[in-house]
């Protein structure tokens, strides 16, 4: 890879196709990795599930940021990704979030409250903060109790809108979405790892971006320690062993 | 499958109900934008079409601050009307009004004021005159007015994701639940609703055009 990025001479723009959630934090990376080369980055985002089905009918992308690890594995073994190429770039967290000035104690006590009626997750069949989300009120065993009262919002991103909207009062959203810059009001639970098996967001280099100078340096760009500094910056765990 | 089933159910009750409801404002709507001079006619009409521009995610966003508990069709009820069928209701009213309201209009409009002013004479009132005279003439119109209401209802997405949180047997309609398979990756599934609907709208809009075609 670094071999790569030293025979590289010319300018190119890398395509990156990325989950919903990570896209605030892609931006930033993109801006110091212009600053640092010559190379551009284009960015389309959409949901997993969305890039999917598009990398799949031939969309003109050379890497693929996912929000989980079952879709860049899929396209490894259809043979549109790039054997080997697939990492974990980021460790997704969910946030138990509830806005409303009344609420305070444990989320496990808000959530039982009566007087909620509707509580934000994303769908867990399609989104894997979703799924993190069903298994965090199953390990605390509210699933059962809750489902009457659950909203599902079809990405991470519209089940934030359902909450900060007031359409529904607490959910369970992405850290990345709630910064730390500009606050929000509200009580929030950062959910321990232990609630949920990892949200393990992969990166893929797409079999158009094999040869392409841009994807190879990005990628590497992604693994250094700078990226790293700046993803954990913004709301997302790191995989030990990269 | 079972879930599958309660989506068309949930979709085939959401357009019945709001077709019937459209039908039941869009009558007088059309009548008075047909008869009125009124400078607000040109108001109303604009209104009335604003749907047919509008995205959907426009239309569901505004539905959802609206509807949710503070909002003010929401904060009437207790607990708001968002992520309920009612709220899906109220959407899907807004948003079909103009593919039911025009065709109306276009109907209301080919009836000949002579007839109504003969009527008139013969001392028939307004109402007796508007079910007894404008309805009957007006039939192609009301099928195809009722008709468009309820399959651009059952055609209906971007609102319903908007404002309907994708409950099971409740706010879950065919469209989101294709759009859940496809997510999934359960082309199966999703292909065999996705066919059903096609062949269901097609049939539809068949049903229409022959009714028009053979009074003309």
């Amino acid at each position: 890879m670094l071999l790569a990025v030293s025979v590289s001479a010319a300018a190119e723009t890398v395509h990156v196709a990325v989950a919903s959630n990570f896209t605030g934090a892609l931006r930033l990376l993109a801006q110091s990795f212009e600053k640092s080369g010559a190379h551009q980055v284009r960015i389309s985002a959409a949901s997993t599930g969305k890039l999917y089905a598009q990398i799949r009918h031939g969309a003109p992308y050379d890497l693929f940021l996912a929000a989980d690890r079952a879709r860049p594995e899929r396209l490894e073994q259809e043979g549109l990704a790039v054997a080997g190429s697939r990492f974990t770039y980021a460790l997704g967290r969910l946030v138990f979030w509830a806005p409303g000035r009344e609420f305070e104690g444990a989320a496990n006590v808000l959530l039982a409250r009566p007087d909620v009626r509707r509580i934000a997750i994303a769908n867990p069949r399609t989104a894997p903060y979703g799924l993190a989300a069903r298994q965090t009120l199953e390990a605390i065993g509210l699933w059962q109790r809750l489902q009457g009262r659950l909203v599902r919002g079809e990405n991470i991103g519209q089940t934030f809108q359902f909450i900060a909207s007031g359409a529904a009062q607490m959910g369970f959203v992405a850290l990345a979405q709630l910064p730390e810059e500009s606050p929000r009001p509200g009580y929030r639970w950062l959910v321990q790892p232990e609630f949920y098996r990892p949200i393990r967001q992969q990166a893929v280099l797409l079999r158009r971006g094999a040869d392409n100078a841009a994807a190879a340096a990005f990628l590497a760009y992604l693994r250094s320690g700078e990226a790293r500094r700046l993803i954990a910056g913004q709301g997302y765990g790191l995989e030990d062993d990269e | 499958m079972t879930e599958d089933i309660s989506a068309l159910w949930v979709t085939l009750r959401l357009a019945l109900v709001s077709t019937s409801i459209l039908l039941l404002l869009g009558m007088p709507l059309a009548w008075w934008l047909v008869r009125t001079g009124s400078r607000l006619r040109t108001v109303v009409e604009s209104l009335v079409a604003l749907p047919l521009v509008l995205p959907p995610t426009v239309l569901g966003f505004y539905l959802l601050i609206a509807l949710g508990p503070d909002g003010i069709i929401g904060g009437l009820t207790d607990h708001g009307l968002a992520f309920s069928f009612t709220g899906l209701v109220i959407g899907s009213v807004l948003y079909s009004l103009p593919f039911v309201v025009q065709p109306l209009q276009n109907a209301f409009s080919a009836v000949s004021p002579l007839i109504l002013e003969a009527a008139g004479t013969l001392r028939a009132s307004a109402l007796d005159r508007f079910f007894s005279i404008v309805l009957p003439l007006s039939r192609p119109g009301l099928i195809t007015a009722a008709t468009l209401g309820f399959a651009h209802t059952v055609g209906e997405f971007g609102v319903v994701l908007m404002i309907g949180g994708n409950i099971p047997g409740k706010t879950q309609v065919l469209s989101i639940a294709i759009y859940d398979h496809v997510e999934a990756l359960e082309y199966g599934r999703a292909h065999w609703l996705s066919g059903g609907l096609l062949l269901f709208s097609f049939l539809i809009l068949f049903l229409v055009y022959r009714q028009n075609g053979r009074r003309e």
